[in-house]
């Protein structure tokens, strides 16, 4: 398996799981975990994704995501898991 | 599996805190690049440079691109030039023919710095030495991504005075040479006392000759991490406090080791050491001076500041060892005034001074760093200030150094602007009360009592 996490800060709009989803089904990413909160009226959405299997090298994975950032509203960022796992697990 | 409290803490570190790694160096040994002509010498270097470096910056990029972690530095370490030049150098010019290769390769190959342009001079000065050191102010004015760095003390050996004496009078010069261009030469040449051999961070970086021919040390940062952190325990106890600093230089160190594992695994080179220091950059909110006035002293320098430096610098230190197997270099909080925004401020409004300074520098990693001082400051006087720095290391059996700017024409009241993370520095007072009797002596001070273990 590998992890990569994308998360979406910005202002909550209809559609912002589902157009990442989509993105992510599309390239044959597979989803492991979700989960969303509101803080302070900004929309933040976490996603683990495995894309050991993708159909696009890893570097335009990152780039067409990050891309989507201006067309939604928001920012995207996406990370492989190892660096949230070192600096919060022993 | 990771949580969303965990996720969006890492990625407000990184977006908010200006968390980043500050640098990835790598060691290079050039041992094997010596001969006794000058330009194979220079070849032989630039071959090695090309050939284990390479890859270096875009290794880098592609870690930090994946990560989502900024590496902020790429850069190079080498044996001290010294050691290499000694057999294919006879004049001074002959070091800055060296200096040129290391800056054009440097160039070559993306990296900010490159360090090692330096000698050893603790116990005596070798000939080779001497060259190096008298070929210093014209080598840092020709060339832009060199520092270099003079060891004149340790703590086994006492310090060499002579050393620190010519040290003074080079600093002079390189400012002397570089006067149109802010004096930018001093910024880049450092006088140390007990130099670690495995050190990251410019300028004092070199390869010890107890090193492996190429390694992966890389240093760490995050002040305004510390600083968002430490906001949150306002009004809380010591142990509130130092255990938030520790859990913090925790977190911090973790992403270091990652980047120096990954990149040694990429590079196919030894991973060495993560130096846990604490850098400030001239960004708001990336300040030690910052963190110091977070925890409850009104300006940085104010009485106090020593005691929550030192308190600052150990919980650095015990977060960090946790999380790294290997822990080397400075290690600690850097305090470059120019470089760090709340040190200027302190600066300029008079609550941090040189004397300050020095006081600060017996409890936190390295010494009196990126100081402008006015121009008239005789070279006698910058050796006094040197030979200061590096008592303080030999009897406490640590790092001291001095990186100190004597800008031509400018005094108490002017600024320099270097740009870039070496910022800008407001020309400092310095005693106007002389010590060229006591620097012209002549030899060495011995090593003290409790250097003699064995």
């Amino acid at each position: 398996m590998d992890k990569t996490v994308i998360t979406v800060v910005g202002k909550d709009t209809t559609g912002i799981i589902a157009r990442i989803s989509t993105f992510v089904f599309e390239h044959n990413a597979n989803i492991l975990d979700i989960s969303q909160t509101i803080r302070m009226g900004i929309f933040n959405m976490m996603m683990i994704v495995d894309t050991k299997a993708i159909d696009i090298p890893y570097d335009e994975f990152i780039d067409r995501l990050k891309g989507m950032s201006s067309e939604i509203g928001v920012d995207i960022r996406c990370q492989k898991e190892k660096i949230f796992d070192m600096m919060h697990r022993i | 599996m990771i949580n969303i409290e965990e996720v969006f803490e890492t990625t407000n570190m990184i977006s908010h805190d200006n968390l980043d790694v500050r640098t990835v160096t790598m060691g290079i040994s050039l041992f094997d690049c010596i001969s006794t002509d000058l330009d194979t010498t220079c070849e032989n270097i630039r071959q090695k440079l090309l050939r284990c470096a390479g890859k270096l910056a875009s290794t880098a990029d592609a870690i930090a691109r994946e990560f989502g972690v900024p590496i902020i530095n790429k850069r190079i370490s080498i044996t001290p030039i010294s050691l290499i030049g000694a057999s294919c150098c006879h004049t001074p010019e002959d070091y800055v023919k060296i200096c040129i290769t290391l800056d054009r390769t440097a160039k070559e190959l993306g990296v900010n710095f490159l360090g090692g342009f330096s000698a050893i001079v603790s116990k005596g000065i070798t000939p080779s030495d001497r060259l190096l050191m008298e070929s210093l102010p014209e080598a840092l004015a020709v060339t832009d991504n060199v520092c270099a760095s003079v060891n004149v003390g340790s703590t086994k050996n006492g310090i060499n005075m002579d050393a620190v004496k010519l040290m003074g009078e080079i600093i002079k010069k390189t400012a002397y040479r570089t006067r149109d261009n802010d004096c930018m030469g001093c910024a880049k040449l450092v006088v140390l006392c007990n130099a670690p051999d495995d050190n990251p961070f410019m300028a004092g970086a070199f390869l010890g000759v107890t090193q492996p021919d190429v390694v992966i040390n890389v240093g760490v940062s995050g002040p305004g991490v510390v600083k968002t952190a430490i906001e949150k325990c306002k009004g809380k106890s010591f142990q509130v406090l130092c255990d938030t600093i520790k859990k913090t230089a925790f977190k911090i160190t973790r992403v270091g080791q990652m980047v120096a594992q990954e990149a040694a695994k990429r590079l196919g080179v030894q991973f060495g050491i993560i130096d846990l220091s604490l850098a400030p950059t001239p960004a708001i909110g990336d300040s030690v001076a910052d963190i110091i006035e977070g925890m409850g002293i009104e300006k940085c320098g104010a009485p106090g500041t020593t005691a929550a430096l030192a308190l600052l610098n150990d919980q650095v230190k015990k977060g960090g060892v946790m999380a790294s197997s290997y822990v080397g270099g400075l290690s600690g909080a850097f305090i470059p005034v120019s470089e760090d925004a709340g040190m200027i401020a302190a600066a300029e409004c008079g609550a941090l001074t040189i004397e300050k300074l020095e006081a600060m520098t017996c409890v936190c990693s390295v010494g009196l760093d990126m100081i402008a001082i006015p121009g008239k400051t005789s070279a006698a006087t910058i050796s006094g200030i040197i030979a200061d720095e590096a008592a303080i290391g030999m009897v406490n059996q640590k790092t001291t150094a001095v990186r100190i700017l004597p800008v031509e024409g400018k005094d108490v009241g002017d600024s320099i602007e270097l740009g870039g993370l070496l910022g800008r520095a407001p020309v400092m007072p310095v005693s106007r009360y002389g010590c060229e009797e006591f620097i012209s002596r002549g030899g060495s001070i011995p090593a003290p009592i409790h250097s003699f273990k064995n």
